[in-house]
């Protein structure tokens, strides 16, 4: 059994576009999408900035032809998936195919409706939306409507889940499960998750500035990220041969603190140190790192000492995209996985939006311009809530 | 693989009670009896904890301890509905307070890994810690997990297991959608006559290891999920004793998940009434009721029976034993299991 899993297709939505090519132009233009809300009703509204997916639900509905009263967070999935599948050209019918999926709140943009009347009365509430409140429910509107059946599940590990779900899926495929995996992993905003970061003091009330000393928090965003796995054998017999693999992935835990990083970035390094020798290469072969780079004090810092004891001394180009799409938890490590590959094909650094000041714990600073290099290897990392910490990297074909 | 130990906090207040005498309900629901849980959790933290993370933390880590094991390579965790009660407290809290006078401890422990990372946490376990959340499957695939880490030689034990809780919000939602008795009897569950069933809620851990030792319980020779297929039972237990090389005559005791319901019991009815007509079969919804990742009980409860048969050393304790559910006729999961 061959060990090479290939990247046969990506699909993206997020604030900075609705597709891939306009995923890419925003990253090219330096044009980040973060702004006023427009679409979530919040109290929030005019203080705290998100970045939301420009579609509202009605015109997702109808370009899918899914009911009103579908998760949006199912709705952006099954957006992303379908475009990744197009993408990749694999005729999924004919090969063992699943779906694995991510998400850290499943269905809440529904349920958090549900609510306002349900806890008036236990049995007010339509109940056309709470039932698609299962983490679970949201990943099963996209495997159905793609006609993916052959093996569907979800991981949610909060700002991680997606990462984990792209290295399962390469797994199985390594391990002649399946012939093809549709992995990433999708989240909404909502009120929730909104409310939540910000009684934990991280919400940036300005746009977010990552690995900056003087950064200030996160700006949530919403959208979803897929890739398509391959194995060898299906690879070659594409009319376009991916030029793209995945060689390498590891999961770590903190076991700090249930939503803090340890400060000395233990799981980080244990992450990338871990896909790195899954990868077998060495620090210095990694050309680009596609950061976490959430923009808190706490991430930045961790990731940043993680790979200030990695590297040392031999420094990557690295760049948080979250400065174009905000963080969109359990959606980021699928979505920055199609950064990565783009990253490779198209031979381009992206920019680490509005940076200013280099941490001064920190030898090293973000790239600050779009650059265009030959990139062989890129790493991309996903930290989160729980400890959880994964870091994929990506290789160009030798 | 084989499973070193395993340990349950369900509606049964121990294996051995339930072998005398099973806790019985009335009603709608079947509720867990907690341990203690300062044998298991740093009393300090016990206050802050919401029932499913203590009900996880306790059966998790009860199970090492059983194991001799104190480090696993890996901790995986099944759920399908998360940290209810967290969730719970939160969304209300916002919705009444209009978004405001939130204070983040229920938002903290209401993400989907928090039972996974407060084991990780107890334990300063910085190893592969992975969260499933896939409704009927989420066990299952925390399961299949754990065998590809095995097989991908990236663990050598694994930690893993499933837990969901049943709240009074979340309760009183699925039982508008017509899932439960009105005035059930877990007793009586499978004779009752009348559609619906009990709600159950529940935490089983096991420990894994790829390696036989004198501790081991049990072989789990196979496991089997699949996703909405609407093949008769007959047809995909067949073919999954085929494809583990066993007979339906070498199986000592197969383990169904028939809630109840008239509107469903009919899909465990046939193979019942063909392929096992004469086996030994048993249910064991009764003892924890319905829930998306009650086969962990199920599994359990058969790991449970061996061990019990070992010490007994009888001719009729059960060696093999199939465990066949199919929640809401949509996840149907096999495991194999047999005695070491």
């Amino acid at each position: 059994m061959s060990k090479n899993v290939y990247i046969a297709g990506v699909g993206v939505i997020s604030a900075i576009g609705n597709n891939v090519a306009e995923n890419l132009a925003s990253l090219k233009n330096n044009s980040p999408g973060m702004g006023d809300m427009q679409r979530l009703e919040s109290n929030h509204k005019g203080k705290l900035p998100v970045a939301e997916v420009k579609l509202s639900n009605e015109s997702l509905c109808q370009q899918l032809g899914l009911p009103l009263h579908t998760s949006r967070t199912a709705l952006l999935s099954t957006i992303a998936a379908k475009e990744a599948i197009e993408n990749s050209g694999v005729t999924i019918k004919k090969y063992r195919t699943g779906f694995i999926s991510a998400n850290s709140v499943g269905g809440m943009d529904k349920t958090e409706n549900f609510f306002i009347e349900f806890l008036n009365d236990n049995n007010a509430g339509d109940l056309h939306e709470v039932v698609n409140h299962e983490c679970g429910a949201v990943t099963e509107i996209t495997a159905d409507h793609l006609g993916i059946s052959d093996f569907v599940t979800t991981i949610s590990t909060a700002c991680s889940s997606s990462a984990n779900s792209i290295f399962l899926g390469a797994r199985l495929i390594r391990q002649g499960m399946l012939d093809v995996v549709v992995a990433g992993g999708t989240d909404a905003l909502t009120k929730f998750t909104l409310n939540g970061f910000n009684t934990l003091m991280i919400l940036d009330s300005q746009f977010c500035q990552p690995m900056d000393e003087n950064r200030r928090g996160l700006n949530l965003g919403e959208g979803a990220g897929y890739v398509v796995l391959v194995s060898e054998k299906l690879a070659g017999s594409l009319d376009v041969k991916p030029t793209v693999q995945l060689t390498g992935w590891a999961n770590a835990n903190h076991a700090h603190h249930q939503t803090a990083s340890s400060p000395d970035g233990t799981g980080n390094l244990l992450a990338m140190k871990g896909a790195l020798k899954k990868a077998e290469l060495n620090p210095s072969d990694i050309d680009y790192i596609n950061l976490h780079g959430t923009g808190t004090n706490n991430n930045d810092i961790a990731e940043g000492t993680a790979i200030k004891n990695l590297f040392a001394g031999n420094y990557p180009l690295m760049s948080s995209t979250k400065s174009f799409t905000g963080h969109t938890l359990g959606a980021s490590g699928g979505i920055e996985a199609v950064y990565s590959v783009l990253a490779i094909q198209e031979g381009l650094i992206f920019s680490n939006l509005r940076f200013e000041t280099q941490m001064k714990e920190l030898p090293f600073k973000p790239v600050t311009k779009l650059q265009q290099k030959e990139i062989k290897n890129v790493m991309s990392n996903s930290f989160g809530f729980g400890g959880n910490c994964s870091s994929l990297v990506f290789s160009k074909n030798a | 693989m084989y499973i070193l130990s395993t340990s349950a906090v369900s509606p049964q207040a121990s294996f051995e009670q339930m072998l005398k005498q099973p806790a019985i309900y009335e009603g709608e629901m079947l509720k867990c009896i907690e341990p203690d849980y300062t044998e298991y959790i740093d009393p300090k933290l016990i206050r802050r904890m919401s029932r499913i993370i203590k009900m996880g933390m306790a059966a998790a880590v009860e199970t090492l301890q059983q194991s001799g094991i104190e480090q696993p390579d890996a901790i995986i965790t099944g759920t399908a509905y998360g940290c209810l009660a967290d969730t719970d407290a939160f969304l209300t809290r916002l919705v009444e307070f209009n978004e405001e006078l939130l204070s983040p401890t229920a938002f903290i422990q209401s993400t989907h890994n928090t039972v996974g990372a407060q084991i990780a946490l107890q334990l300063g376990c910085h190893k592969y810690n992975n969260t499933y959340v896939h409704r009927g499957s989420s066990f299952e695939a925390a399961l299949l997990d754990a065998a590809s880490l095995m097989q991908e030689g990236e663990a050598n034990t694994v930690l893993v297991g499933a837990v969901d809780e049943i709240i009074e919000k979340s309760h009183a939602i699925i039982r508008r959608f017509g899932q439960y008795k009105e005035n059930g009897n877990s007793s009586n569950l499978f004779n009752s006559g009348t559609p619906g069933t009990m709600a159950g809620e529940g935490a089983a851990f096991f420990l894994l290891s790829n390696q036989k030792n004198e501790n081991a319980i049990a072989e789990l020779i196979g496991a089997q999920t699949y996703y909405k297929t609407d093949r008769p039972a007959s047809d995909i237990i067949n073919h999954f004793l085929l494809e583990n090389n066993v007979l339906v005559d070498e199986l000592d005791l197969i383990i169904m998940g028939n809630n109840g319901d008239v509107k469903t019991d009919a899909h465990y009815n046939e193979p019942a009434q063909t392929m096992f007509k004469g086996a030994r079969l048993a249910g064991y919804k009764n003892y924890c009721g319905e829930y998306p990742t009650s086969s962990a009980f199920a599994l359990w409860m058969a790991v449970k029976m061996v061990e019990h048969g070992k010490r007994l050393n009888t001719e009729t304790s059960p060696k093999k034993i199939l465990i066949y559910n199919n929640y809401k006729l949509q996840y149907p999961s096999l495991y194999l299991l047999s005695a070491c």
